[in-house]
């Protein structure tokens, strides 16, 4: 069963009121309701009562849900706000988009550093831990507004449409956004993983 | 060096199909003739790898039946 199916199903049981539904719910969500509280507000008590708040909320609201395939935006947006909320009360971000021009490679050495592929870390527990400790060292360095956008695309595979409905931004902005989150991450796992694109090839 | 930017600001798009065919072949007829370009676009395709390759969180069994019995709670006290 693909995964609309399986929301359409899930949408008709809390529609029946069914007892079992919130659980199946909390099944299905709860992990990657939790994990983007955490990549979003950090490793914090707060990210596990956002997902707990989140979970509560949303189920209750779940039953107004007309379309399967609204169910991933609308349970995103919940939390992202849930998230946002909580950072306001941090520190302040700015709203200035980033250059792309500063996110350009500063010659080809920059250009050529060679990124460690995912299809072929090395064996060695260790090592994969390394790498990704990098990855969400450089998710976590990006801006809010950037790391939203990448993590809604990249980690929780939404498309453009249902990330820009989710954060309530145009799909013009996820896409700019997205491309920038990348690009910093990928200066960031430059930085720490790569090394110079002649010295050391990496074998994919 | 301005295809070059040209092309710099189209990666993602092209990475994630969502460019037409005419600008990716013209991406493609590029990159065949720039060696720089065609270094970063696959360290951008590592990158985004590396990020879809992150583990999956679970939420933890304890938390799961907390929110089971909290819901249940509400649930018998009418509160749904």
């Amino acid at each position: 069963m693909n995964s609309i199916e399986s929301d359409r199903q899930l949408l008709d049981s809390i529609r029946r009121d069914d007892p079992a539904a919130f659980e199946e719910f909390v099944r299905r969500y709860g992990g990657r309701i939790l994990g983007f509280g955490m990549r979003v507000c950090g490793e914090s008590e707060d990210a596990k009562d956002v997902a707990q708040d989140t979970l509560l909320k949303a189920f209750r609201a779940l039953k107004d849900v007309q379309e399967p395939e609204a169910l991933k935006s609308w349970l995103y947006r919940v939390v992202s706000n849930a998230c946002l909320m909580r950072r306001r009360k941090g520190k302040y971000e700015p709203k200035q988009e980033l250059s792309l021009e500063d996110l350009m490679p500063r010659g080809r050495e920059d250009a050529e550093v060679q990124i460690p592929d995912a299809a072929s870390l090395p064996d060695d527990e260790a090592a994969r831990e390394e790498t990704r400790a990098a990855v969400h060292a450089g998710i976590g360095e990006l801006a809010p507004d950037y790391r939203m956008v990448l993590l809604l695309r990249d980690i929780e595979q939404l498309s453009t449409r249902e990330t820009a409905v989710a954060l309530d931004i145009n799909e013009s902005t996820v896409k700019m956004r997205l491309h920038r989150a990348r690009l910093m991450l990928r200066k960031v796992l430059a930085d720490r993983l790569g090394r110079s694109g002649a010295a050391a090839e990496i074998p994919s | 060096m301005s295809a070059c930017r040209e092309m710099f600001a189209r990666l993602s798009e092209y990475l994630d199909g969502e460019l037409d065919p005419e600008i990716c072949s013209r991406i493609e007829l590029h990159m065949d003739d720039c060696p720089p370009c065609q270094a970063f676009l696959e360290s951008l395709r590592r990158t985004v790898d590396l990020a879809r390759d992150l583990p999956e969180h679970e939420l933890p069994e304890a938390i799961t039946r907390e929110l089971v019995e909290a819901y249940r709670k509400t649930r018998e006290s009418g509160g749904n």
